[in-house]
C-alpha cells in the first residue's frame, strides 16, 4: 500500500438541490487503506455529500479525482456512465442505510452476493455459488441459509450480507452510509467489528458517513464534521474527539451520555 | 377472397399508421434485438391479444401474401381462426395452415416444426418485451442497462432458477442475446424452439401492442440462449412421440382425455401433426383400413 498517492482527491465539491446547496466547498483527500468517518447531525449534508462522491448525485460545482489501479488520475467529470457503472461494478462498494435499498430483497442470499460477479462477466455457476458461499461464511451468515432470501433475515443479518455482497468484487473504496443505525447495540457492535476486521484484512479505503461519534472512534482514521453543508472541522479521529476545536464539534462531543 | 370488406383501407391501418410501423420496422431490422418505441394503435381485439402482432402483419401485408396465422403451434385455436379470417376480410390475402406455403407466418407463442426458408416472414406476438423487467421494475433503468449493455441481471434469473431446481427450468421465454449485443426476450415461446431462431433464414418480427415495442431478427443472425459455463442451455427434450402422428423431436403438448388422470401426447404444430400423419397414412393405405383420427 503506497502511502504517498490519494485514491480520492476532492476540491470545492458541492452538490445543489434546486437553489438549495445539500452540501459545498468540501476538500478532502482519502489514501488507500484509510478509514474516514463523516459526522455531523441530521441534515447537515452527509449523505449529500457521499452520494456526490460515490457519483450517485451529480457534482454541482468542484471537482473530484479517482486513481484508477493502472495509477491514471480521472477527473470523475469527464469519464462516460459506463466508465463510472465500471467503477461502481469492481473498484467500489457502496453499503445502504436500510439494506433493503442495498439489496434484492427477493433473491436468494447467493444469488444476491453472485450478482456483483455475474455483472463482471463470471458464467461459471460453481465457481459463482463457492464464492458467494465462501463470503457469507466471512461476514457470519450461517451457509444453509444460501438459497433464503433477505426479505426473511434479520436486520444485522441483511446488513452483514450487503457487505458481502460489496466486498465480493474486491473493491478499493467502499461508501458506507450509516451501516449500523437501526439496529440494536449487541449487534451493532458485532457489526463494526466485522467491518473493521475486513478493512484491516483487505486493506480498504472507506469513507463511513455516520450520526455516532462512537462508531467513529472505533473505526476510523480520521474524522471530518460537518454542519449546515460545510465541512467545519477535520482531522485525526482521536485529535478531533479529545480535542475538538469548533463550537458545535465541542457541543457534539459534549452531547455524548457518559454511561 | 371474395367476402372481402370495402371501405377499409388495405390491411385495415390506415397509411400513416404503417408508415409510423413500418420505420420502427427498418430501425429494429437495422439493430437486431433492441426494443423500438412505436405509436400502438387500436385494432378490433382487445390489448393482449396479440395487437402488436396484428399491427405488424397489417403493415407488411399486400395482396399477393399468403397468410398463417398459429396460436400454440395450432391453425384451428380461437386466436388464430379470428386473426386469420380478419386479415382475409381486410385485405383480400389468400390464407392457409401449410407453413410451407405462407408468405407471412403471424404466430403466437411457437415457430412452425417446418423448417423456414429466405423469403418468408415470421411475426411474433408479444406480451412483454422487456427481458429484464423480473428483476428491474424501472423501465428507465432497463434501457440504460441495454445501453451499456450490462446483462449480470439476467444471469441472476438463471442462477436462482439452478439454486432453486437444480437446472436452469426456464422453459418458455428463455433470454437469448441477438448478434452479441442485445439481450432480448423471444416472446414466450418455448425454450424447445429457441435454437431455431439462430441463423434462421427467415425475417423475424416482434410486436408487442399493449407495450408499445417492436423488435427484429434479420435472416441469418446469431441468437444465442444465454447460460452458465457448467450450466449450458439445454432446449426441453420429450420421451415420448406423438400420439397420433408417431413424429419424434417435435413439440408437444399434454391433453387430458378423461377425469380419470389419462392423457396423451400430441404435436403443438397441427400442421406438420396432419402432414405426417397423412403421409404414414398414404404409405399403409393399401393394407390399413384403420383411420387416424384427425
Amino acid at each position: 500500500m503506497s502511502g504517498d498517492q490519494t485514491l480520492l482527491e476532492v476540491r470545492g465539491a458541492g452538490h445543489r438541490y434546486g437553489d438549495r446547496y445539500g452540501c459545498r466547498d468540501v476538500d478532502l483527500d482519502l489514501w488507500p487503506g484509510e478509514v474516514l468517518a463523516v459526522v455531523g447531525e441530521s441534515g447537515s449534508g452527509k449523505s449529500t455529500l457521499l452520494g456526490t462522491l460515490s457519483q450517485r448525485l451529480s457534482l454541482t460545482e468542484g471537482s473530484i479525482h479517482y486513481r484508477l489501479p493502472d495509477g491514471t488520475r480521472v477527473d470523475l467529470s469527464e469519464i462516460s456512465e459506463s466508465a463510472v457503472r465500471r467503477l461502481w461494478r469492481t473498484e467500489w462498494g457502496f453499503v445502504h442505510q436500510n439494506a433493503a435499498d442495498g439489496l434484492r430483497m427477493h433473491v436468494s442470499a447467493g444469488g444476491n452476493v453472485g450478482e456483483p460477479l455475474m455483472a463482471t462477466g463470471w458464467r461459471h455457476y460453481g465457481r459463482i455459488r463457492a464464492a458467494a458461499a465462501q463470503w457469507l461464511e466471512r461476514v457470519e451468515i450461517p451457509v444453509d441459509r444460501i438459497d433464503d432470501t433477505p426479505a426473511t433475515f434479520s436486520g444485522g443479518m441483511r446488513q452483514r450480507l450487503q457487505i458481502a455482497r460489496n466486498l465480493v468484487v474486491s473493491p478499493r473504496l467502499v461508501f458506507m452510509d450509516e451501516p449500523t443505525s437501526g439496529l440494536d447495540v449487541s449487534v451493532q457492535a458485532r457489526l463494526l467489528d466485522l467491518i473493521r476486521s475486513l478493512v484491516t484484512e483487505l486493506g480498504l479505503a472507506v469513507i463511513i458517513v455516520t450520526h455516532d461519534l462512537a462508531v467513529a472512534r472505533l473505526i476510523s482514521h480520521r474524522t471530518l464534521v460537518m454542519k449546515d453543508g460545510r465541512v467545519i472541522e477535520s482531522g485525526l479521529t482521536d485529535r478531533v474527539l479529545d480535542d475538538p476545536q469548533a463550537a458545535y464539534t465541542q457541543l457534539l462531543v459534549s452531547s455524548i451520555l457518559q454511561g | 377472397m371474395n367476402d372481402e370488406l370495402t371501405g377499409y383501407n388495405i390491411g385495415y391501418l390506415d397509411e400513416q399508421t404503417k408508415r409510423m410501423i413500418r420505420r420502427a420496422l427498418l430501425k429494429a431490422v437495422a439493430i437486431p434485438g433492441f426494443q423500438v418505441p412505436f405509436a400502438s394503435r387500436e385494432v378490433p381485439m382487445p390489448r393482449g391479444w396479440g395487437t402488436g402482432g396484428v399491427q405488424v402483419t397489417a403493415t407488411i401485408i399486400g395482396e399477393d401474401d399468403v397468410l398463417k396465422v398459429i396460436d400454440q403451434g395450432a391453425d384451428d385455436t380461437t386466436n388464430a381462426v379470428s386473426i386469420r379470417s380478419f386479415f382475409a376480410k381486410v385485405a383480400g390475402v389468400r390464407t392457409t395452415t401449410r407453413t410451407d406455403e405462407a408468405s407471412i407466418i403471424q404466430t403466437r407463442h411457437r415457430i412452425p416444426e417446418t423448417p423456414l426458408a429466405e423469403g418468408q416472414t415470421i411475426v411474433y406476438q408479444v406480451p412483454g418485451p422487456e427481458p429484464l423487467r423480473f428483476l428491474e421494475p424501472r423501465e428507465t433503468e432497463t434501457r440504460r442497462l441495454h445501453a451499456l449493455a450490462d446483462y449480470g441481471l439476467m444471469y441472476v434469473k438463471l442462477y436462482e432458477d439452478i439454486a432453486k431446481f437444480g437446472h436452469i427450468a426456464t422453459t418458455y421465454s428463455y433470454p437469448v442475446m441477438v448478434d452479441g449485443r442485445y439481450l432480448m426476450t423471444p416472446s414466450p415461446i418455448p425454450s424447445f424452439d429457441n435454437p431455431k431462431m439462430h441463423r434462421n433464414p427467415a425475417l423475424q418480427l416482434f410486436g408487442a401492442g399493449r407495450e408499445k415495442r417492436i423488435f427484429a431478427v434479420p435472416p441469418y443472425t446469431d441468437v444465442e440462449s444465454l447460460g452458465f459455463e457448467d450450466y449450458p442451455f439445454e432446449p426441453q427434450r420429450f420421451d415420448e412421440p406423438c400420439a397420433i402422428c408417431g413424429s419424434v423431436g417435435v413439440y408437444l403438448d399434454e391433453v387430458i382425455t378423461d377425469d380419470a388422470g389419462g392423457a396423451m401426447f400430441v404435436c403443438s404444430d397441427t400442421d406438420h401433426c396432419q402432414r405426417t400423419a397423412a403421409a404414414a397414412d398414404a404409405n399403409t393405405a393399401d393394407t390399413n383400413t384403420e383411420e387416424v383420427p384427425a
